[in-house]
Parts: structure tokens; C-alpha cells; sequence
């Protein structure tokens, strides 16, 4: 690539399950205006805008990029809209990337979101079609046969997910972006909550969420007249699969371990425990961190419980996956993946407050979507690549 | 709301939510190669589709395989029982759409396919459906087929002993 690209500017709204005071435009716009503050630009500095969402069923507003061109400054510039199921906002961002990359744009702007409150999720996933049978299980209903399968193969005790489910929580107290704040999240309370789609409870599933996040992408020139430090993007990578091939993994798709040795190859990322210092990964379901510490190469396949028992994985871990909270923590679907993206930026700039993984240099942002069939990931550094 | 003017929606106090419910009917093109799958599900058969290349079976079919990008010609009935690779237990009602909770969701494994059907397991307790378990297709009554695999209303053990999981596990 001829560019280096930076993350210049973060913002995100404060996540809840309603926000009863803002139309979708006032929240992607809110999160918008925070990105453009952080890096101390107004709507004018910007050349192009990218956006994301989950499918356009969930609020029932068809092309919301053309209804948001408005509120996201975009009338007169560039705007299109990037569609990949929940790895959307990580996407998102790495269309954005390519754009100041390639030397297209200095300045793009990248927003993405979800407004659960007005949206079924249920419904739009739930589509009927004659060749299979109609399952009205929700997300999990797809996801907790394929955690029961790692289960059985990776032979990990019961309690790993409460783990996970407790850890993220307890992150969460830290960020005030967060959704869910649960002063009292421990296993107990976990093992507790109702067994929704066996065997994961509710609290080791994701919360339904409001929120918005948002970015400013700059190339070099932008990036040495910033106040802040820029995030420099060392990496990116995306990849894809069918749903239903005969052979495929499930469990430990190919994409995703494909998608993981490509972007660690340009970051010079050879031992990703090592070399990285945290990661933000998409686990909207509590025993996806063991599963994802495998796909994605931090452990031997068949490890991932164990790093995530041994405790590698926690805010003062060797390792920390998710010091924000995570997915478990704020689930705007929409934004959830560019959450992962700007929360690893967040941790290379040194911006992440009461979460800063202390003397964090290099971070991988990770989103995944669909049945575990769309991937998209990078590495970000304080570092100039 | 319609009909109301701005001034009468005051009444109840500013607008908080917009919902926007949509709805979607649509007819299916299901093709050369599903409809063939979809007339056989109509007569109570399950026809898979062979790749010529890798020989996997595919169940539903699609016309080709993702492997290798060539048309699956060859059709291949398939017994109507097979085995639960992975499955979950759900417990949370979702819609009148949905059976009375618990029901099982199961990734179903026919005898001599390469790939694995969703369907919900009856017929037994819930807590008792393990992988591995055997089960067979529970047809709804002949008068009531359609060209919809929701002719088969769900899965029911059929009392074999279950199948070792070296026989599954990479379909998973």
C-alpha cells in the first residue's frame, strides 16, 4: 500500500438497552461528533464516509446510509454502506482503511451502529424457507450446538464460560461506555442465571443493545497534525466461507484462521500471546474466548480453555482479551465489531482510561459474523509500521 | 397513528421509539436442482446430491458444491434416520411460532450424507438427547406434505445404540 493509515479519533455513545432520547441518526451522529472532537476535526475536515449495520431488517429501515447522509455530514462526499452480518463494523473500518490506503481519501469517517430497542433481531434472523426446517431459536440456538461441540472435542470442564462470563463483566465496571455495569458479577451469580439455550446461560450471552461507535481514519500527513496519538494500522485482513460445506469446521473455521495468519504476517506478528499485548475479539458468547484463542493461533488447538483458566486472558493477565468488556458487555450489533477495532486503537493510543492495558503497543481488533463465516481483523501499534 | 396530526401526537408526550415492523412474503425460485429435492420431499423422499468430484453428499442440496464449483448431478436417496452430531436444549419461549419450551435443536447427520440438517428432537425428555443419539424422521400426516422439509415435524430416537463419536465428529 502506498499510505500509512491511522486511527486519529474514537467515539462512542454510552451503550443501554433503550435510548429513548435519540432517533438512529442522533445516536450514529453522537458517536460521530465524540470521533470528530477526539481528534480535534470538524464535519468539513472530512473527505468520505463509511458506514456499517447489521441487515436491514432488524430496524425495518431500508438503506438507512441514504437517510444518515444527512445527519453524518456526508451530503456532497463520498458514502457507502458495508454489509457482512455481525463482523459488519470490522469491515467497515478495513473498507475505510483501504481508502486512505490506496490514497483515495486523507480523512474518512467511519460510523457504525444498532438500535435494538427498535429492532427484532429474532424476526429478521428467522427467515422460513422450504429447505429447511423452521428453528425459532434465535442466534444462540445456532451457536450453543457448535459451543457443545468444543466442548466434546476440546474436553473442557463446565465452569470455562462462567469464567469468560465473569471476567468481561468485571472489565466492564472500568468503561463507562459499557452497557452492562453488574456490581456483583460472579460465578455464582452466572451459574445461577436461567439456562437459556443449554448449556449457556443467560449471563454468558450478550446484552441487546443501543449504541453507536465511530472513527476517524488519516493518512500520514493527518495523522502528524492530530493532538492525540494515532493509532498506526500495522495490518488487515478479511476472509469468508460458505455456511454449509461438506468438511467444514464449525467449530474452528478455516476463514478465521486464514483471516488471523494473514493479518499477523504484515503486522510481523509470529507468536500472537507474545507479541501482542491485548486483543479485543468478538465473544458474544461466553465460551467463544477459548474457542477464538484457538482459531486465531494464541494457544495449540484444544488449549484455549486452559488459557483462559490459567487466568492469561484477564485485565492483568499476560494476554488481556477484551479489557472493554466486550461483546458480553455492549451488543449494538451493528457497532460491535468496530467496538473491538476502536477499543484495540484505544489501548495503542493510550486512551483507554480505567482499562488501559499498562504500556500497550500492539493490539488486534477482531470481529466475526454470519454462521462464523465472515471474519475481519486488524493489528493496530503506536508504532509507524 | 394515521390520520393524527403532528399537534394530537403531543398528547402523548414526545416520541421516544420508532418502530417500524416490516413484513416479507415472498415466492421462491427454488431452481433446477432444489426443486428436485423439494418434489422428492413432497413424496416423503430425501434426495441428496453427489459432488463428482469429492463424492460428499449434500442434504438439503444446493445444485453444486462450494469445494469444488461443479454442478452435483448425481441424486442419491437417503434413509430417513440418521444421527444428532450437536444439539442445544432451549428453554426460552420466543413466539407463538416456537414449540413449548424445553425443545431440542439438533444438527441431524443422515446415514450416507456429508452434511447435517436442523431439526428439533421429540419423542424423549429433553435432558436425555445426547450426541451421538440415533434418531428417525417423524413425518407429519401424508395429507399435509407440501414441497417444504417442514413436512418432517421433527426427530425421534430410534432406539439403536448411539453412534461412536469418531463416526461424526468431523461434521461438526
Amino acid at each position: 500500500m502506498s499510505e500509512r493509515c491511522a486511527v486519529v479519533g474514537v467515539g462512542q455513545t454510552k451503550h443501554k438497552s433503550a435510548r429513548t432520547d435519540v432517533s438512529i441518526a442522533g445516536l450514529v451522529r453522537e458517536a460521530a461528533r465524540k470521533a470528530l472532537d477526539d481528534a480535534e476535526m470538524d464535519w468539513s475536515d472530512v473527505d468520505a464516509v463509511v458506514i456499517g449495520k447489521a441487515p436491514d431488517m432488524f430496524e425495518g429501515v431500508v438503506m438507512p446510509e441514504l437517510y444518515l447522509a444527512d445527519a453524518l455530514g456526508a451530503v456532497g462526499k463520498p458514502m457507502m454502506r458495508v454489509h457482512t452480518a455481525g463482523s459488519v463494523g470490522g469491515s467497515t473500518a478495513l473498507v475505510a482503511t483501504g481508502l486512505v490506503q490506496a490514497g483515495i481519501h486523507e480523512r474518512v469517517l467511519v460510523a457504525a451502529f444498532e438500535k435494538q430497542s427498535e429492532s427484532d433481531a429474532m424476526w429478521a434472523l428467522t427467515v422460513s424457507q422450504p429447505f429447511s426446517a423452521p428453528l425459532v431459536a434465535g442466534a444462540g440456538g445456532y451457536f450453543a450446538p457448535l459451543i457443545r461441540g468444543y466442548m466434546r472435542r476440546s474436553g473442557a470442564p463446565d465452569h470455562i464460560g462462567m469464567l469468560v462470563a465473569v471476567k468481561d463483566r468485571k472489565n466492564a465496571l472500568r468503561n463507562p461506555n459499557a452497557h452492562l455495569h453488574l456490581h456483583d458479577i460472579d460465578m455464582k451469580m452466572v451459574e445461577e442465571s436461567p439456562m437459556l439455550w443449554e448449556p449457556l446461560r443467560y449471563l454468558e450471552t450478550c446484552p441487546s443493545s443501543d449504541g453507536a461507535c465511530a472513527i476517524v481514519l488519516g493518512n500520514e500527513a493527518t495523522a502528524a497534525k492530530v493532538p492525540r496519538r494515532p493509532a498506526w494500522i500495522h495490518g488487515t485482513a478479511m476472509r469468508s466461507e460458505p455456511t454449509m460445506f461438506a468438511g467444514r469446521d464449525q467449530v474452528n473455521p478455516q476463514a478465521g484462521k486464514d483471516c488471523a495468519a494473514d493479518v499477523f504476517r504484515q503486522a510481523g506478528v509470529t507468536d500472537p500471546r507474545r507479541d501482542l499485548d491485548c486483543a479485543e475479539v468478538y465473544v458474544p458468547f461466553s465460551w467463544y474466548e477459548p474457542m477464538w484463542l484457538e482459531n486465531l493461533g494464541f494457544c495449540a488447538d484444544g488449549d484455549g480453555w486452559k488459557l483462559t483458566e490459567s487466568g492469561a486472558t484477564a485485565f492483568d493477565g499476560d494476554i488481556p482479551w477484551n479489557p472493554s468488556g466486550g461483546v458480553l458487555s455492549s451488543n449494538p450489533i451493528g457497532a460491535s465489531g468496530l467496538i473491538r477495532f476502536a477499543e484495540a486503537a484505544q489501548q495503542v493510543r493510550g486512551e483507554a482510561g480505567d482499562y488501559q492495558v499498562d504500556g500497550a503497543r500492539r493490539a488486534l481488533g477482531h470481529a466475526y459474523g454470519g454462521g462464523s463465516q465472515f471474519f475481519a481483523m486488524w493489528v493496530v501499534g503506536s508504532d509507524k509500521p | 397513528m394515521s390520520g393524527r396530526a403532528i399537534e394530537d401526537l403531543n398528547e402523548d408526550g414526545p416520541v421516544t421509539k420508532m418502530h417500524a415492523p416490516i413484513r416479507l412474503e415472498y415466492r421462491i425460485g427454488a431452481g433446477t436442482a432444489q426443486s428436485r429435492f423439494l418434489r422428492g420431499v413432497a413424496e416423503g423422499k430425501l434426495l441428496g446430491q453427489k459432488c463428482p468430484v469429492c463424492s460428499k453428499v449434500y442434504m438439503p442440496p444446493r445444485g453444486s458444491c462450494p469445494i469444488h464449483g461443479v454442478p452435483t448431478e448425481e441424486e442419491v436417496e437417503l434413509p430417513d434416520r440418521g444421527t444428532v452430531t450437536t444439539f442445544c436444549v432451549v428453554n426460552i419461549p420466543f413466539s407463538d411460532l416456537a414449540p413449548e419450551v424445553p425443545y431440542v435443536c439438533a444438527q441431524v447427520l443422515l446415514d450416507g450424507a456429508d452434511t447435517a440438517l436442523f431439526g428439533l428432537i421429540a419423542g424423549m425428555p429433553a435432558r436425555e438427547v445426547r450426541m451421538g443419539l440415533r434418531v428417525r424422521a417423524e413425518w407429519a400426516p401424508r395429507e399435509e406434505w407440501t414441497y417444504n422439509l417442514g413436512n418432517i415435524k421433527w426427530w425421534e430416537p430410534t432406539g439403536e445404540p448411539d453412534a461412536d463419536y469418531d463416526a461424526y465428529k468431523d461434521y461438526i
